[in-house]
């Protein structure tokens, strides 16, 4: 295939994943402890440990056995642990315990209840202000650069390598290839975001369904004019 | 919002190993200094009870009925939908996407479980499961098929693969029949699944079960 990155959580376009199946009047939990995931994971990002990149990141690299055979939340929990471990916060003996074996380590900040309605509502916005101009405009075509690299990125394997056009310009984000990595405090510098749009037929060629186009939110650097190869 | 499935005192979930393993963890990072869990409560309670596809049906209905707000929600949907008080946590940049008989969109995070949190709430789980995630941007028509939409084959399917911090909230085409209706009236044909577009809204005959005005 067209790159040597692709692990188990980039999954558009892969075969044999079945059908998808609807729960007619689904709870938004399904287990108590599911509840409690949610809530520790987000309390825990509150912390300033690390970002919702490196969150994402840290799902993403577990075993691609693994997750793919965990429910979305066990996948949330095992992200969680490991980045309790990855980050020093909390250590594989203690996590066993279910018990503080050592004193905690500072973090920025802990998320009081009386302070929740505030933080969710003031979010974590990743535009930044411009202090460059957009390399490409609405209307260009641009291929999406084939990655070989390892580590965190946002740009499906599905569509990289093919060429779409530039439908929007969604301002300057913080560019989570970076981002994801180390801190505090965080690379946040951030870069030029398109929404592409891709033709079905340049994604899926000759079995590509009728009236398709797909599009991805991508990053500038994620993008190469249509010509250069 | 799930209040009639709740399964937080069933005796059998005490017992369950996810179900130790969270309160493990939990025991640890209140001792670690790191977690308030009174906080967890009303994280919890915030998305079980409050948050929910309620609130983008208020936008919907308002954007049906308001040409002026409509026109707001396409130009700067962050704004508009901050309006009526829906902003914050994975809703942060909002883009609104509006069907008509040409073009019907379709959103999906195909790298994890991107979804706009403040006007839908949390994502039901076939959004984050691999069916969903894998097939959208490969067979959308099939996958709406399975939800019980056939779209003419003049309609273009417009997937919107939601890979970075942009959210989207599909706004679904109005249904007939709706002619002097209210916003309040109209937002009950607005489901979940319209604004995800993985379904239609529905039709004044079929408004949504047990919502009934009174």
């Amino acid at each position: 295939m067209s790159t040597l990155t692709r692990s188990a959580h980039d999954m558009g376009g892969v075969a044999g994943r079945g059908a998808v199946g609807p729960e007619i009047d689904e709870p938004v939990f399904h287990a108590a402890w599911e509840r409690r995931a949610m809530a520790l994971t987000v309390a825990m990002g509150a912390t300033g440990a690390w970002n919702i990149d490196a969150s994402r990141a840290a799902r993403e690299s577990l075993p691609a056995a693994q997750y793919l055979a965990s429910s979305y939340y066990a996948i949330w929990l095992a992200g969680l642990e490991r980045l309790l471990v990855e980050r020093g916060l909390a250590t594989r003996d203690e996590l066993a315990a279910g018990h503080a074996l050592r004193a905690g380590k500072p973090v920025a900040r802990v998320l009081r209840a009386e302070s929740v309605a505030a933080a969710l509502a003031a979010g974590s916005p990743t535009s930044r202000d411009a202090r460059s101009q957009p390399r490409y405009a609405v209307g260009q075509r641009v291929r999406a650069r084939t990655l070989r690299r390892r580590g965190h990125t946002r740009l499906p394997r599905y569509v990289q390598g093919r060429v779409g056009e530039i439908v929007a310009l969604r301002g300057v984000h913080v560019y989570p290839d970076r981002h994801a990595n180390g801190g505090p405090p965080f690379d946040e510098a951030p870069e030029w975001l398109y929404t592409v749009r891709f033709d079905g037929a340049a994604l899926w060629g000759e079995d590509a369904e009728t009236g398709l186009s797909v599009s991805v939110d991508a990053w500038e650097p994620y993008l190469e004019p249509e010509a250069a190869r | 919002m799930g209040t009639d499935h709740d399964h937080a005192h069933d005796p059998a979930s005490q017992l369950d190993p996810m179900e130790l393993r969270v309160r493990a963890l939990e025991t640890l990072l209140v001792e670690k200094g790191y977690i308030d869990p009174a906080a967890l409560d009303v994280l919890i309670e915030t998305y079980e009870r409050h948050v929910g596809p309620h609130n983008g049906a208020r936008v919907v209905a308002k954007a049906w009925h308001d040409p002026t707000y409509r026109d707001w929600l396409a130009r700067d949907a962050t704004a508009a939908i901050a309006s009526l008080g829906f902003s914050g946590r994975q809703g942060e940049h909002m883009v609104a996407l509006f069907n008509t008989p040409e073009t019907h969109h379709l959103v999906v995070c195909t790298l994890c479980s991107c979804y706009p949190w403040p006007v839908l709430g949390l994502p039901p789980v076939w959004y984050k499961s691999a069916p969903y995630r894998s097939r959208a941007v490969r067979e959308p028509r099939a996958v709406l098929r399975e939800f019980g939409v056939a779209l003419p084959d003049e309609t273009a399917v417009r997937v919107v693969d939601s890979t970075a911090e942009v959210r989207y909230l599909v706004v679904p085409m109005c249904p007939a029949g709706t002619d002097g209706w209210n916003e309040e009236q109209l937002a009950r044909l607005v489901t979940r699944d319209s604004m995800i577009g993985t379904s239609l809204a529905l039709c004044p005959r079929e408004r949504r079960r047990g919502e009934e005005a009174g």
